[in-house]
């Protein structure tokens, strides 16, 4: 017993000291010198670079369904299988609602992940389609060309590293202020 | 598309790449050879050693092993709950969160303590910064002692004829400060680099663009994340893990975390080559383990990447794949790629929900726990693998009909029947487990979130995970509740311990044996015949007992969609 016990609650102790507080302690300080451009937390305009907003106002491009209206407190996603009645419904009527506010555009032109909530609730992206399909209902709102916005779109579309790591995708929240900075509403 | 794919591919690759030199550097710190890195460690190592007053030069039994483990693991299980249970009088609680009951906390202890990382709390509400410290601090020690039981077996698999090999707190130690601080603090700056938090301040309230309060939990995040991946852990310190945006930024991070996740356990079978002077039969289990895996992941990536053909009917395209429960920056194709991973290699991370994911990948992330040996955990991953490979030689040996021989040791019925056991644990625990929980509709129906067959598949996701030590789960299932707690608590534990305490028992017995020469008649175990053998034993293994279950759940589900 004592040639185990003892040991063993001194070790656990010298290794909380250890990593609890001196391992903690290096990555703290080394978080001070990461310059600030690399830092996407806090912007200067003081939103979160990575944290995406809710966006349902018909003058600003609409970023994804969230299961938990982007609260980032709470994060969560719907946890719905993939043929469950209720999520299907729930995604039926997002797609109406998507044609309602958009007349202009089709059914097939609707890229499905503007109508399903992404797994943290968070999703700062959507598809450059998702963004295309929105370009009418922004352009008759605040009356500026659809050309403009999708050269803007064009020019915010994030491509993949290297050609191959990721998908092609706007960051909403740079794309909406954008759009302020065209044409304050 | 075509470029997904190739990026997934190399992902792959840069794995692999990097556990090559992991493994000869792991196998030159279990053999006590001289690393640059020695200068500062020997040092630490010392003082360590000195304060906390062990013996790190005692040879050790396989029964001393065992004890020495289970004598520190229950030292952290009662520091656990202490702490989880009291976190509300205690400092480092900046949003006021309250303490653990006793059935949380019991199941999350036991979550971390055994590497398994299930959680039925969620990070920003559940617990205080001093509670994710201590979950840390047990993600670097699980790791460790998963570690060590492997390195212990390494050593067992060397010896000519002993009964006592090597001293756990010594080898401990090591794996602690020379293979998983030193790579913690590495991949902890470049996730700070890539705007991954690190703060000890409590939630952030802004005003977003459209003129709505938004909340901001922060944490210590890239310290946190970092060991989360090496030590193939997988807990979170959010909700929705390496989902979250500032857990997981960009598609950078996310390749970052998954080869953190695969290096120790692919390395340690590079290490196994280089100890035995042997690195054929390290390409062999490597080659078994890979196929596995490929066997696993391509059909759930085509099958992510296809879509949900629900909504297609729905008339809009799908381009994308399935995107419910997925992130844009990672996209549905590593999305599987990485519900794989994280199945096979006991980590339990997720960057989407698997509750979303198509039935096929569910039955492929189900099967992938369900082997637990293609990588596997931190060292217990080998350990696991061991007993197939034991089972394999027992049975080709009956097979050409000589007895069964493994690295100039005879393998006797003693060792089969301690791998046999192990082997039929695992089925055990999670049918049992399954069964037991859908024969108590008044504590388990409540909790379930989809209806028909998925309901099902919950459940029997629940308890794979949980025997797998893996951590992940179909978190529509309402698992706060103290029958689930306290299920998962006990299956956990079993999991864990028995099927460490097993191998090492086979390995001290084997270590003891006569060394017999190899002659013309010896059974060669790094070939790839005999490598397709365990590969069989696996399967035979694996379907005979989970396709009943399999059939229940995801196959009926895949099968109800496509009508």
């Amino acid at each position: 017993m004592k040639t185990y016990v003892l040991p063993a609650i001194r070790l656990t102790l010298i290794f909380a000291i250890f990593f609890c507080a001196i391992y903690t302690f290096i990555v703290m300080a080394s978080s001070m010198l990461v310059p600030e451009k690399f830092s996407f937390g806090k912007m200067n305009n003081g939103y979160y670079y990575s944290i995406g907003q809710k966006f349902s106002s018909d003058k600003y491009f609409w970023s994804r369904p969230s299961a938990v209206e982007y609260n980032a407190a709470a994060s969560g996603g719907s946890n719905k299988e993939p043929s469950n009645p209720d999520y299907l419904h729930s995604v039926q009527l997002r797609i109406d609602t998507l044609l309602h506010y958009n007349p202009d555009i089709e059914l097939s032109d609707i890229p499905s992940d503007i109508v399903t909530a992404s797994g943290s609730g968070l999703d700062p992206h959507i598809s450059v389609q998702a963004a295309m399909i929105q370009v009418p209902r922004i352009s008759k709102i605040r009356k500026i060309s659809p050309d403009i916005l999708k050269k803007t779109i064009k020019d915010l579309t994030e491509k993949p590293m290297f050609g191959i790591f990721g998908t092609e995708k706007i960051h909403v929240l740079t794309l909406n202020l954008a759009l302020d900075s065209i044409s304050h509403f | 598309m075509v470029q997904e794919l190739l990026g997934i591919v190399c992902v792959f690759f840069l794995s692999v790449v990097c556990s090559i030199p992991l493994g000869k550097y792991i196998s030159k710190v279990f053999l006590y050879e001289y690393t640059r890195l020695d200068i500062v460690f020997n040092r630490l190592d010392r003082w360590i050693i000195t304060l906390s007053g062990i013996d790190a030069t005692r040879q050790m039994t396989w029964k001393d092993h065992v004890k020495s483990l289970l004598y520190i693991n229950g030292v952290w299980f009662f520091l656990s709950m202490a702490v989880l249970m009291n976190m509300s009088h205690l400092p480092l609680n900046p949003d006021g969160n309250p303490s653990m009951s006793f059935d949380v906390a019991f199941n999350t202890s036991v979550s971390f303590i055994t590497n398994t990382n299930l959680q039925h709390y969620s990070g920003e509400t559940g617990l205080s910064y001093l509670g994710q410290l201590i979950l840390m601090l047990w993600q670097f020690l699980s790791a460790a002692s998963g570690i060590t039981v492997c390195a212990v077996v390494f050593m067992a698999m060397k010896e000519t004829k002993s009964e006592a090999f090597g001293n756990f707190y010594s080898i401990f130690i090591r794996s602690c400060t020379r293979i998983l601080f030193p790579l913690a603090i590495v991949t902890a700056i470049l996730f700070l680099f890539n705007g991954m938090p690190m703060s000890f301040e409590g939630k952030d309230s802004i005003t977003t663009l459209q003129g709505e309060q938004q909340y901001i939990s922060r944490g210590p995040v890239a310290a946190f994340t970092a060991i989360k991946h090496l030590g193939t852990n997988g807990g979170g310190l959010y909700g929705v893990n390496s989902a979250h945006p500032l857990e997981n930024p960009n598609y950078f991070t996310a390749i970052i975390q998954m080869i953190a996740q695969t290096i120790i356990p692919m390395g340690l079978v590079f290490a196994l080559g280089y100890m035995l002077k042997n690195k054929k039969f390290s390409r062999m289990i490597f080659g078994v383990m890979t196929a596995g895996f490929i066997i696993l992941v391509t059909p759930t990536i085509i099958s992510e990447m296809q879509g949900n053909p629900n909504i297609t009917a729905m008339g809009i395209q799908q381009t994308m794949g399935n995107m419910e429960g997925k992130e844009i920056r990672f996209g549905s194709g590593l999305s599987g790629y990485w519900s794989i991973i994280t199945t096979v290699i006991s980590t339990g991370s997720v960057n989407a929900m698997h509750d979303s994911f198509m039935p096929l990948s569910t039955m492929n992330q189900l099967l992938a726990m369900m082997v637990n040996g293609f990588y596997g955990g931190c060292g217990v991953g080998f350990l696991n693998f061991y007993i197939f490979i034991i089972l394999a030689v027992f049975i080709s040996g009956l097979m050409v009909g000589r007895t069964p021989e493994f690295l100039g040791k005879r393998v006797e019925a003693k060792e089969i029947k301690i791998a046999m056991l192990i082997a039929l644990l695992h089925p055990f625990l999670i049918l049992i487990g399954t069964a037991l929980a859908t024969a108590l509709p008044d504590y388990t129906t409540a909790s379930l979130s989809n209806p028909g067959f998925h309901g099902f598949s919950q459940i029997l996701y629940e308890f794979t995970s949980s025997s797998a030590n893996n951590g992940s789960g179909l978190e529509g299932l309402g698992d706060n509740t103290p029958f689930w707690n306290i299920a998962c608590g006990i299956v956990m534990v079993l999991a864990r311990y028995l099927p460490i305490i097993g191998p090492i028992a086979i390995a001290g017995i084997l270590a003891n044996k006569k060394y017999i020469p190899e002659s013309n008649g010896t059974l060669k175990t790094d070939t790839a015949t005999f490598g397709l053998m365990i590969f069989a034993v696996i399967i035979i293994i694996t379907a005979l007992s989970f396709f009943p279950a399999l059939t229940l759940g995801p196959v009926e589900e895949y099968f109800s969609l496509i009508k």
